[in-house]
C-alpha cells in the first residue's frame, strides 16, 4: 500500500473562478512526505487561494485534492483539520484574549487521547480533569520545544511579533496533522527572526514527521529551506521543480521583474 | 495565604451565595417572618442573576448579540407554568412540582435555543439581533393570543401560589445550579472552543473547532437557564402575562451582562443584583412628586458605571484598587505576576476587550468566503 501512496497531497486540475475571473486553474501538485515545498509567486499570483482551496474556505470550481490517497475535496473546514491538514495564516490569527498556553490547547482540542465529553465538563467528572491535566501536560511540550514556555501565561496579544508567529505554527502542529501550510511565514521578521524560522521549520519536519507546503516572498528563505517549489503568475503555474532549476528560470525571473 | 486565595477564588461567588441562601433560609424556616417585600426582593434578585448569568454565555463568551432573552424566559414561564398547574392536583402545592416544572419549563427553553441557533450559525451581530427580538416577540404575541383554556390569553395563565418563604430558596438554589453548570461548562475545553469563536472564528474553523456544535451548545445552555428564571417568575408573580416578557425586559438583562463587564460572570452577579434592587426599591423611596426621578437616577447610575468602566483616565484607579490587589495589601504581599497567573486559575481574568460598540458594529461580509475580520488588538 505504501508505495502507492507516496504523495501526502495531491492536486488534480485544481482551478477556480469567481465570476469570470480564473484565481487558479490547472494546478498539479505532488507533495512526498517530509518534503518541504515552497508556493511562490508575485502578488496576486493566488498562492493564497490555493491554501484556501486546501483548507476548504474556497470550494474548488474544478480539479480534486487529495491527502493521503484520499479524496478530501469539498470538506468543510473543521474536516480538512481533522483529516490532517493544519494551517497559519498570512495576517497573524491567534485567540488574543486568550493565553498562550490555552491557545495551544485550543489547537489539541479534538485529539482523541483528550476526549472528554460536554457532560464530563460540567459534572467536573473524573474525565475532565484527566483531560483537562494530560492537555495542559502537552501543550506545555510543544511551547518549550518554540521556547515560549515562560510566556505561557501572558495574552497571546501581548507577544512580540516573531512569537506570535510561533505560536500559531504550535497551534498549527497542537492539531496532529499530516500536512502543515504555512501562509508567508516569514513576513515581517528580521534577518535573525528569519534564521531561527529556518531552524524551526527544520525541527518541525525531523522531529514531527511533517510535510510542510509554504508560501514565502524571501527568496532567500526559500532557496534555503524548500526541496520543491511551483511558481505560480496569475492562478497557472509556471515552472515546477527543485528549487535552484526553478528560481534560476528565465520565465520565473521575467515574471518577478518584468522584461 | 495569597496562594489560597488563588485557589479558593473561583469558588467566591458560590460561598457568598451559598451562605446567603443558607442564612435566609435558617431564618424564614425558624419560624421569623421576613417582610414580603425583602422576599419578593430576594426572588426578583436570584432570577435576575439566573438571566445575567445565562445570557452573558451568548454575549460575553461567545460574542454573538442576543436580545430575545425575555423570549426563551417567557416560554420556560408558560411551559413551565402550565405544567405546575397540570400537576397540581397529582401531587399539590409540593417541591416535587416545583422542580418538575422548572425541568419541563427549563427544556422547553431550551429546545426553542436550539432552533434560534440556528439561524445564529449565519448571521452575525446587528443581523442576529434583530432574528432574536423578532424571537422574543413572536413568542410574546403567540402566548397572548392563545385561548383562555391553553395559555390563559390576554388575562395570563394563573399558577399555584407557592409558599413565598421557599420560594426565595429555591430562586437561590437554582442561581448555585445554573453557576456550577455555567461555570463549569466555561472552565473547561469545551468553553474554551467557545471562546476561541469569540475571538476569531476563521482560526477557530481552522484549528479544527466545530462551529456548528458550539454555537448550539451555547445557545442551548443560556436557554435553558432563561426558561428556568421564568418558570421562577411565573410562581413568583403567580401568574404569567405575555406583556411582561417584551424587549425592553430583554435589554434589561443584556445591560446587567454589559454592565458587570461581558465575559465576567461575577460582575453580571453584581450588576443584575444592583439592577434589580435599583429597578425593585427606587420606585418605593421616591413616591409623589419625586416619582419623576426615578428613571434620572436609573441612567445616572448607569452612565456613571459606563464611565468607570471604560474611560482611559480611570484605568491607572482601577488597576491601582481592585480587589486581588486589596487582598494582596491586606496580606502585605508582594505582587508578581509569574505568581499570579498561575494557569491552573484564572479564568475570570480572560480580558474582556469586546466592547458594545464593536458588537454593534455591522459586518456585512459573508463569513463564508474566509473574509477577513481585522483581528481586534493583533498586528495586521
Amino acid at each position: 500500500m505504501s508505495n502507492v501512496i507516496e504523495n501526502v497531497l495531491e492536486t488534480q486540475n485544481l482551478g477556480i473562478s469567481f465570476g469570470g475571473l480564473k484565481a487558479a486553474q490547472d494546478v498539479n501538485l505532488k507533495i512526498k512526505k517530509n518534503q518541504i515545498y515552497g508556493l511562490i509567486g508575485p502578488n496576486g499570483a493566488g498562492k493564497t487561494t490555493i491554501f484556501n482551496m486546501l483548507t476548504g474556505v474556497y470550494k474548488p470550481t474544478t480539479g480534486k485534492i487529495f491527502l493521503d490517497g484520499e479524496e478530501i475535496t469539498g470538506l468543510s473546514q473543521e474536516k480538512i483539520n481533522h483529516k490532517g491538514i493544519a494551517r497559519t495564516f498570512q495576517n497573524i490569527r491567534l485567540f488574543n484574549n486568550m493565553s498562550v498556553v490555552r491557545n495551544v490547547m485550543v489547537g489539541l482540542h479534538y485529539r482523541p487521547e483528550f476526549k472528554c465529553s460536554v457532560w464530563e465538563s460540567m459534572f467536573r467528572l473524573p474525565g475532565h480533569f484527566k483531560s483537562e491535566k494530560a492537555m495542559r501536560e502537552r501543550a506545555k511540550e510543544l511551547l518549550r520545544i518554540f521556547d515560549l514556555e515562560t510566556e505561557r501565561n501572558s495574552l497571546a496579544c501581548n507577544l512580540p511579533y516573531g512569537k506570535q508567529r510561533k505560536l500559531e505554527i504550535a497551534r498549527a502542529l497542537a492539531t496532529n496533522p499530516k500536512l502543515l501550510l504555512l501562509d508567508e511565514p516569514a513576513a515581517g521578521m528580521n534577518p535573525h527572526e528569519t534564521e531561527d524560522l529556518v531552524n524551526t521549520i527544520h525541527y518541525i519536519r525531523d522531529n514531527f514527521d511533517m510535510t510542510i507546503l509554504l508560501i514565502e516572498h524571501d527568496m532567500k528563505f526559500v532557496a534555503s529551506l524548500c526541496d520543491e517549489v511551483t511558481v505560480l503568475n496569475f492562478g497557472t503555474v509556471l515552472v515546477q521543480g527543485e528549487t535552484r532549476m526553478a528560481l534560476r528560470d528565465p520565465e520565473v525571473v521575467r515574471a518577478y521583474i518584468g522584461g | 495565604m495569597i496562594k489560597f486565595y488563588n485557589k479558593v477564588k473561583n469558588y467566591i461567588n458560590y460561598t457568598v451565595i451559598g451562605v446567603f441562601t443558607l442564612v435566609f433560609a435558617i431564618i424564614s424556616l425558624s419560624g421569623a417572618r421576613i417582610d414580603s417585600s425583602s422576599l419578593y426582593l430576594f426572588e426578583k434578585v436570584s432570577i435576575s442573576i439566573i438571566l445575567a448569568v445565562s445570557l452573558s454565555v451568548v454575549v460575553g463568551f461567545l460574542g454573538e448579540l442576543s436580545l430575545g432573552h425575555a423570549g426563551f424566559m417567557c416560554v420556560g414561564a408558560y411551559f413551565g407554568g402550565k405544567f405546575s398547574v397540570i400537576l397540581e392536583p397529582v401531587l399539590g402545592i409540593s417541591v416535587p412540582n416545583l422542580l418538575l416544572s422548572i425541568l419541563v419549563g427549563g427544556f422547553v427553553a431550551a429546545i426553542c435555543g436550539v432552533i434560534i441557533g440556528i439561524p445564529a450559525l449565519r448571521l452575525r451581530g446587528d443581523y442576529l439581533a434583530i432574528v432574536t427580538l423578532a424571537f422574543g416577540e413572536i413568542v410574546r404575541s403567540i402566548f397572548v393570543n392563545t385561548s383562555p383554556e391553553s395559555f390563559g390569553g390576554t388575562l395570563g395563565l394563573a399558577t399555584p401560589r407557592f409558599k413565598k418563604e421557599y420560594l426565595f430558596i429555591f430562586g437561590f438554589l437554582m442561581v448555585l445550579a445554573a453557576l456550577f453548570v455555567i461555570q463549569n461548562f466555561i472552565r473547561s475545553k469545551h468553553g474554551r472552543a467557545v471562546t476561541a469563536i469569540r475571538d476569531n472564528e476563521i482560526a477557530a474553523r481552522a484549528t479544527g473547532i466545530n462551529i456548528t456544535k458550539y454555537k448550539l451548545l451555547a445557545f442551548t445552555i443560556s436557554a435553558f437557564f432563561a426558561g428556568v428564571a421564568g418558570v421562577l417568575y411565573s410562581f413568583s408573580n403567580t401568574k404569567v402575562q405575555g406583556a411582561n416578557f417584551d424587549y425592553n425586559y430583554s435589554i434589561e438583562i443584556l445591560v446587567m451582562v454589559v454592565l458587570g463587564g461581558m465575559g465576567n460572570i461575577n460582575g453580571a452577579i453584581v450588576s443584575a443584583t444592583l439592577i434589580t434592587f435599583l429597578n425593585t426599591k427606587l420606585p418605593t423611596i421616591l413616591t409623589g412628586d419625586f416619582a419623576v426621578l426615578q428613571d434620572l437616577i436609573y441612567a445616572l447610575i448607569l452612565i456613571v458605571i459606563v464611565i468607570y468602566n471604560n474611560a482611559p483616565a480611570l484605568k491607572s484607579f482601577r488597576a491601582r484598587f481592585n480587589i486581588g490587589v486589596l487582598i494582596r495589601k491586606i496580606f502585605r504581599h508582594k505582587h508578581n505576576p509569574a505568581n499570579i497567573r498561575d494557569d491552573s486559575a484564572n479564568w475570570d481574568e480572560i480580558p474582556t476587550k469586546i466592547e458594545m460598540n464593536e458588537i454593534l458594529s455591522v459586518d456585512v461580509k459573508p463569513q463564508n468566503l474566509g473574509s477577513d475580520k481585522p483581528s481586534k488588538g493583533g498586528k495586521q
